[in-house]
């Protein structure tokens, strides 16, 4: 069963953000998700979510001074699942033309409005056969080694070897990275499960 | 069978090698300088012996901040790819890919491999392809490090030039040298003349582990003959000698004399004497009349007449007055033991001689030079004459003689019979087998000359440089050869063998290596017995 998990409101070659549906809800940090842009299929990792108000000026005020528990605010204040939003950035990391796996940049960003899905782990397992989409990811900027770290965990968890899938990624990543132990030893260290 | 991928060839050169970057599955420690690998390259195989073992990193870095390697997780990543191994391979001959060249057989190295070519452990055929088959009933050596293909010594091309046997004292000279003999003898390539100084190769000889071992008489008793010079000696160790070996006085030349220069302490006044006295008394009995001149007054006499200073004199008679000590020295020897030795050689019988307790250099040095002397002119003579009337060469003659820095060193090597077989090799069919610990005192003309060299581990700096003078590559051997095991461990290189190698030399001392080693002389006695047989009934 595919999830359909939010709507892309801002899109790059690159990377997209998209607006969940639902509150609260993003797809896991490092996760893969889908996007369908005519008859290519492009991948992406969730590299950062965030809630926040709908309207940048105003700020959510605390409300919840007379409550026993969290939930009794939201339930007590059925306007705010309104007035929020949890949106969330993805990294492109390849995309899937004609059955093929590519993983290097689609040759068109995904639109406006596209609907998000979540990778199923059959899925993931088949886009991580091949690890060159950590070039991609290596230069995603801030927080990038975070985000290789807990892509390589997730893809390790939909993997039937996980053991020696981390082993072929860290070797992979060994090489990208062999003029940067530190940060190489860094990501490492994340790996371990 | 596909062996076991090691990693790819990186960079290199001809002259200095190529370095091979190992794969992450391989560990360095299970890598030995020495053994064979192959390369694949595009278009031919090359076959090379790795010579060196590096450690290399991605990132220097790495080095100042090690990563945490106790995660077996964290280091199993990075083995291989931040870290790795790099060998260093000496590449040294070629096997063509189209059939012609696998008809030609393995050539010589005249370029390295391509960039990224698979390097592979060599495999069992691989080696006996350079090899070559080493059929039932020939000769081998040993086999090379950690593979059982036997490697192929060919007596026959040995026997060409002068050799060497090399080593510090303890690795195995003695054994390895004795296995030579031995293929020389089995195939019958040439006949021996051994100048045994620790009687090792006649009867019987001492292992490391102090037992007894037999040696060539007891292998080959039909074909090998024990000339001792101590008949006490022998009889005493219980081995049945054919001859006792004498030397009368008057055999005794000034060469001998000069040549001992070193070992007695003579000055060099003392020497140019001798030739003095020699004219003064008669060439056979200048050493006799020389040692029954009694007191000094008798000296200083003679030291007027030949116009010698007299302490000169003095110092020349104590020195040769020690010569006395020698009991094989006789005024005049009954047999003559150059006559004798010939006629064994001439038979095709290798001739021992024991030195039984005379193990002092004066009396190795003495004897050896003056039968050689003797035995080299009269080879000298048939071969020319064999030349010149076009008849049949003598039977090509090898000597072995021990601790050969004494005769072949720098100074000696110009003048003494050991020098001149050296440097003619074998235009008279005589050549050297040299046994020595102390190679570096080998004068350079003589090394460059010999045609294989066998050597045991050598530690010394000198010694190496100078075992390797001459051979393309030396610098990546220098290492192979000072990391060789003290036992049982050879680096073999020169005329007999397509390429270097080591070897791990064949057992001896067993009862299985003795029968496998005296085939020859086992055949040999059947045959004789049986046309006995033939003769016995033939009527």
């Amino acid at each position: 069963m595919t999830i359909k998990i939010g709507e892309i409101i801002e899109a790059a070659t690159g990377g997209f953000t998209a607006q969940c549906y639902e509150l609260h809800s993003p797809p896991p940090f490092g996760g893969l998700v889908r996007v369908s842009e005519g008859d290519i299929d492009i991948y992406a990792a969730v590299a950062d979510a965030a809630t926040t108000s709908i309207e940048p000026g105003r700020r959510p005020i605390a409300r919840g001074g007379g409550e026993e528990a969290e939930g009794d605010v939201f339930s007590a204040n059925p306007q705010l699942e309104k007035l929020l939003r949890t949106d969330f950035r993805a990294v492109v990391v390849g995309h899937k033309d004609g059955g093929n796996i590519r993983q290097y940049l689609p040759p068109r960003p995904a639109r406006i409005h596209s609907f998000v899905y979540i990778c199923e782990p059959e899925q993931t397992a088949e886009f991580t056969r091949s690890l060159d989409y950590l070039g991609l990811l290596v230069n995603a900027g801030e927080r990038s080694d975070e985000l290789i770290a807990a892509s390589l965990r997730g893809a390790a968890a939909a993997n039937r070897e996980p053991r020696e899938f981390l082993v072929s990624a860290g070797k992979e990543l060994a090489v990208l990275l062999s003029d940067d132990t530190h940060r190489l030893n860094s990501i490492l260290r994340r790996l371990k499960v | 069978m596909q062996e076991r991928k090691l990693g790819m060839v990186v960079a290199g050169s001809l002259t200095g090698g190529v370095d091979v970057r190992l794969d992450g599955e391989v560990s360095v420690e299970d890598i030995a300088v020495g053994r064979y690998v192959t390369i694949g390259g595009r278009k031919r195989r090359f076959f090379g012996m790795i010579t060196d073992v590096s450690l290399d990193a991605s990132d220097p870095r790495m080095m100042a901040s090690p990563p945490d390697v106790t995660d077996p997780f964290i280091a199993e990543v990075i083995a291989g790819t931040s870290t790795f191994g790099r060998l260093h391979v000496l590449p040294l001959m070629t096997i063509g890919g189209d059939a012609e060249s696998l008809l030609e057989g393995p050539q010589p190295v005249k370029t390295v491999p391509a960039h990224f070519s698979a390097v592979h452990d060599a495999g069992e055929e691989d080696v006996s392809q350079v090899f070559g088959q080493v059929e039932e009933r020939q000769f081998y050596i040993g086999t090379p490090l950690d593979m059982e293909t036997k490697v192929r010594l060919d007596p026959a091309e040995l026997v060409k030039r002068s050799n060497g046997v090399f080593g510090k004292s303890g690795t195995g000279k003695t054994f390895l040298a004795r296995l030579v003999l031995i293929g020389i003898i089995q195939e019958n390539a040439a006949v021996n003349l051994i100048f045994d100084m620790h009687s090792e190769y006649g009867w019987q000889g001492t292992s490391e582990g102090g037992g007894t071992v037999k040696s060539l008489k007891q292998l080959f008793p039909s074909s090998v003959a024990v000339f001792a010079l101590d008949a006490e000696s022998a009889r005493r160790r219980k081995v049945s000698v054919d001859s006792i070996v004498e030397i009368g006085y008057d055999e005794i030349e000034p060469e001998d004399i000069a040549m001992l220069r070193e070992t007695l302490g003579l000055t060099e006044a003392a020497v140019q004497a001798t030739y003095r006295l020699a004219r003064r008394f008669g060439d056979r009995a200048w050493l006799q009349g020389f040692l029954a001149i009694d007191g000094r007054e008798g000296l200083n006499a003679l030291a007027d007449e030949l116009g010698e200073h007299e302490a000169t004199m003095a110092a020349l008679y104590r020195r040769l007055d020690s010569l006395r000590r020698l009991k094989f020295l006789v005024p005049h020897a009954r047999d003559n033991a150059i006559q004798s030795i010939l006629g064994y050689l001439d038979r095709g019988i290798h001739v021992v001689l024991e030195f039984g307790r005379y193990t002092d250099l004066a009396a190795y040095m003495l004897v050896a030079n003056l039968l050689t002397r003797r035995i080299h002119e009269k080879y000298r003579e048939r071969m020319e004459r064999a030349t010149a009337e076009d008849g049949a060469k003598p039977r090509p003659l090898v000597i072995t003689i021990e601790e050969a820095h004494k005769f072949l060193s720098r100074e000696l090597a110009g003048q003494t019979i050991f020098g001149t077989i050296a440097r003619e090799m074998r235009k008279y069919n005589v050549s050297l087998m040299v046994i020595d610990q102390r190679p570096s005192g080998i004068d350079e003309e003589v090394m460059s000359q010999m045609g294989t060299k066998i050597t045991c581990l050598l530690d010394n700096e000198r010694d190496i440089e100078s075992v390797l003078t001459g051979v393309s590559g030396k610098g990546e051997l220098k290492g192979v050869l000072a990391k060789l095991d003290s036992r049982q461990q050879a680096l073999i290189f020169g005329h007999a063998v397509p390429m270097p190698v080591v070897v791990r030399t064949r057992d001896y001392g067993t009862n299985e290596s003795y029968k496998e080693l005296g085939f020859r002389d086992a055949l040999e006695a059947k045959r004789m017995a049986e046309e006995e047989a033939r003769d016995l009934f033939a009527d």
